[in-house]
């Protein structure tokens, strides 16, 4: 009889490969290891900044030689030596490209095998995919579509060039370079990312989006992004990326800022699949990631994120409800297997009066892997009538894994209302065999059981993304039974 | 059909089958009835391939196939269906969903298609009004929260969308009010047909009012003591199992 134990569950989990684990051959351009004032201007020389552009730079690099990396997560990894990272590369044929035809046939080979081809995007229609490829974007569609409304959805660099005022009014509003240790690193050096600018009023027609891919060994990532959306406008912003298969480790330290003014609200979903390192616990990218929004009055910002990959991750993506009435919403699915470790949740800010927060956490533990939720809901004594609603799951998958709860309250205003609600649960080999009693495999019987553990949160992704993050999880959590 | 011969099994060293034979065939309705802790369930549990009880002797046949040599989804393919003494939640995944999975993983064992959206809407529309099943009671968790009769009326929708050629329905009529009971037995008989078999696990002559069986059969210690027709059971209900215990020494 072919049995099939919570053991050998386990140790199918143990020797998952990393299915996108791949590099493309992209000739790059990159700059000697090394970070120190020089750098910090030359990336900023390479990319035609304006004055204030380095100026502002040169102010975070200041910041950050007088900083320490924090120590607080539940975490543990080997320091990166940020003197042996090269802080700039970008491919050397740089091509303007109009249409797919133009594209490096390389690189679409790349997107065809991450099943996200450009060409299959555009027909999908709705999605705009301005593509990120080693820090550089090098293809941007549905460009004329969004003119036509006004919208801006451009690489940062060109934004820096383009509308230097939005620009230089917004960058650093919301996480300003003293913020932390990787956040005044990224301000420092980072070498792109995306810009979006919603006018008001302005509906945005269709999901934007963008893939990062990290793809030169020993090359930091640094991304920037910045989304404004002015009164009463809307957007929805998709944020995903895989990275090829490597043995040493990856520094990844984005900066995410969100502004939505009176009236407007901004969705932002990220599917993330960074390479995990392998089933030894080598190798990996190390995310450690900035996000944060900030709400005017009635504004609305809504986090949604599946997390499957990294070694490390540390990551919170935050609202600061500054304005009355506004409302932050924190979803999220963090999938850790093998050596991964994730310390990830939000923080909540309350503000204005009658502001409104939703978290709902899933944690997926499997391996011997570390997950943990922190999150912090704060009160300001000013937020009358605030109320935030928190539910953390977590769901075990073997014993050596570990799920861990940090939430923090801070209330200073009597009125507020908090609701903090927690759970952990195993799959159990009863819950397996029913599945299989109706002709359910194991493999397919988890990912139903991690599907529907994590419903109310898939629920919130745009469709087709939803349909990716389903695949992402039945990538990172099952092996091929055999 | 079915061909039980000489089973014993135990778990965790304890023996619990001792010796177990029991044969059905196509088109007949077999009661097992037993004392609790008899060994009824764990008899459920080994056809369907649960891999905590260890089989140390004897073979167990379907169709002239060895089912120890199949995984419980293989058997599931083969068409054994259990219906659950006890069904278990499985949160965020519907009713819907569920059935659908295991069809479609079924059909995907037999090199089939997925079964067309309409068909399968049709279906599910049959069965649920077969059984009385509010539609609204289908896009709910499986199993979460539901009464004790809903589980059991669950089970057995279940077991009408995937029409077994084996079914074994432990203690589904637990937990039922008369006229649920009447509902699932009902359907029970409408799905029977001299190509499939039905292993009923009662307690009570009730349910074989409304299913008459072919066969009563006595489990008692590990092993089937005593076989009838539908009339041992009657009697069964009078005198309880002492008389057969006695009867044993
Ligand atoms: N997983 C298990 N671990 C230990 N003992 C078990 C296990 N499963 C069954 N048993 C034991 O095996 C014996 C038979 O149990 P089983 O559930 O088959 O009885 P049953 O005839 O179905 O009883 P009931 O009428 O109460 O449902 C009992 O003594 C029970 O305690
Ligand atoms: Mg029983």
């Amino acid at each position: 009889m072919s049995k099939y134990t919570e053991d050998d569950l386990k140790e199918e989990l143990k020797t998952k490969e990393y299915e996108y684990g791949f590099y493309t051959a992209i000739e790059s351009e990159k700059f000697a290891k090394g970070l120190n004032e020089d750098v910090v201007r030359a990336i900023s020389k390479k990319k035609n900044e304006p004055e204030w552009m380095t100026e502002w730079r040169l102010e975070a690099f200041k910041i950050w030689s007088k900083m320490e990396e924090p120590e607080w997560a539940n975490v543990k990894y080997p320091k990166p030596n940020f003197q042996d990272i090269a802080y700039y590369s970008a491919p050397k044929k740089k091509p303007k490209l109009n249409s797919l035809d133009e594209v490096d046939p390389e690189l679409l080979a790349t997107f065809e095998r991450l099943g996200i081809s450009l060409e299959e995007q555009k027909k999908l229609a709705n999605v705009a995919v301005d593509v990120v490829m080693d820090s550089v974007s090098v293809a941007t569609t549905f460009k004329e579509t969004l003119a036509e409304k006004g919208i801006i959805f451009m690489p940062i660099s060109e934004a820096i060039e383009k509308h230097p005022d939005l620009v230089k009014k917004y960058i650093g509003s919301v996480v300003p370079p003293s913020d932390n240790f990787y956040a005044a690193l990224n301000s420092a050096v980072f070498s792109d990312g995306s810009f979006c600018y919603i006018p008001k009023g302005v509906k945005c027609p269709m999901e934007l989006s963008t893939y990062f891919r990290i793809n030169e060994g020993g090359t930091g990532q640094f991304e920037r992004t910045l989304v404004v959306a002015d009164e009463s406008s809307y957007v929805s912003y998709l944020e995903g990326c895989t990275a090829p298969q490597r043995d040493e480790n990856q520094l990844h330290a984005a900066v995410v800022e969100l502004i939505a003014l009176d009236d407007a609200e901004i969705k932002y979903s990220t599917v993330q699949n960074w390479f995990p390192g392998n089933a030894e616990g080598k190798g990996g990218v190390f995310n450690f990631v900035t996000k944060r929004g900030l709400c005017e009055t009635n504004a609305k910002i809504s986090w949604t994120q599946v997390e499957t990959g990294s070694a490390v991750t540390w990551k919170y993506p935050s609202c600061i409800l500054k304005g009355n009435y506004s409302v932050g919403e924190f979803y999220s699915i963090a999938v850790t297997n093998n050596f991964q470790q994730a310390d990830t949740g939000t923080k909540m800010i309350h503000l204005g009066k009658n502001t409104k927060s939703t978290i709902i956490s899933k944690g997926i533990s499997a391996g011997q892997s570390q997950n943990s939720y922190r999150g912090l809901v704060q009160v300001n004594s000013r937020a009358e009538n605030s109320r935030n609603f928190s539910q953390c799951d977590s769901l075990l998958m073997g014993n050596a894994c570990g799920a861990h709860t940090f939430p923090y309250i801070e209330s200073k205003n009597k009125s507020a209302q908090i609701e903090h609600e927690a759970t952990t649960s195993k799959i159990g080999e009863d819950q397996l065999f029913y599945c299989n009693q109706r002709g359910i495999d194991t493999e397919k019987a988890i990912a139903l059981i991690v599907n529907g553990f994590s419903k109310e949160v898939l629920n919130k992704l745009p469709m087709e993304f939803a349909v990716e993050a389903q695949k992402l999880l039945e990538i990172s959590l099952e092996g091929s039974v055999g | 059909m079915l061909k039980i011969q000489n089973l014993h099994a135990e778990i965790e060293e304890k023996a619990i089958l001792k010796g177990l034979n029991l044969s059905v065939n196509a088109g007949e309705v077999h009661a097992i009835m037993g004392p609790n802790g008899a060994g009824k369930s764990t008899l459920a549990n080994i056809i369907a391939g649960k891999e905590e009880y260890e089989v140390t002797q004897g073979s167990i046949e379907l169709n002239n196939e060895d089912l120890n040599e199949l995984a419980p989804e293989e058997r599931a393919h083969a068409g054994v269906f259990l219906s659950f003494q006890y069904p278990v939640e499985i949160p965020g995944v519907s009713v819907t969903n569920f059935i659908k999975t295991a069809i479609n993983e079924t059909r995907k064992a037999k090199g089939l298609e997925d079964m067309p959206a309409k068909d399968m809407l049709k279906k599910i529309r049959e069965k649920s009004e077969l059984l009385e099943i509010d539609r609204k009671f289908l896009s709910r968790s499986l199993n979460e929260g539901f009464s004790g009769g809903e589980k059991k009326r669950n089970e057995i929708f279940q077991m009408a969308m995937l029409e077994p050629k084996l079914a074994i329905l432990d203690e589904t009529d637990s937990g039922l009010d008369i006229d649920a009971l009447k509902v699932v037995a009902n359907g029970v008989n409408k799905l029977k047909s001299k190509d499939n078999a039905v292993i009923l696990i009662t307690h009570y002559q009730r349910l074989l009012d409304y299913i008459v069986p072919d066969y009563v059969h006595v489990l008692h210690d590990g092993k089937i003591v005593k076989t009838g027709d539908a009339s041992l059971a009657k009697e069964l209900e009078a005198k309880g199992y002492d008389w057969i215990k006695k009867e044993l020494v």
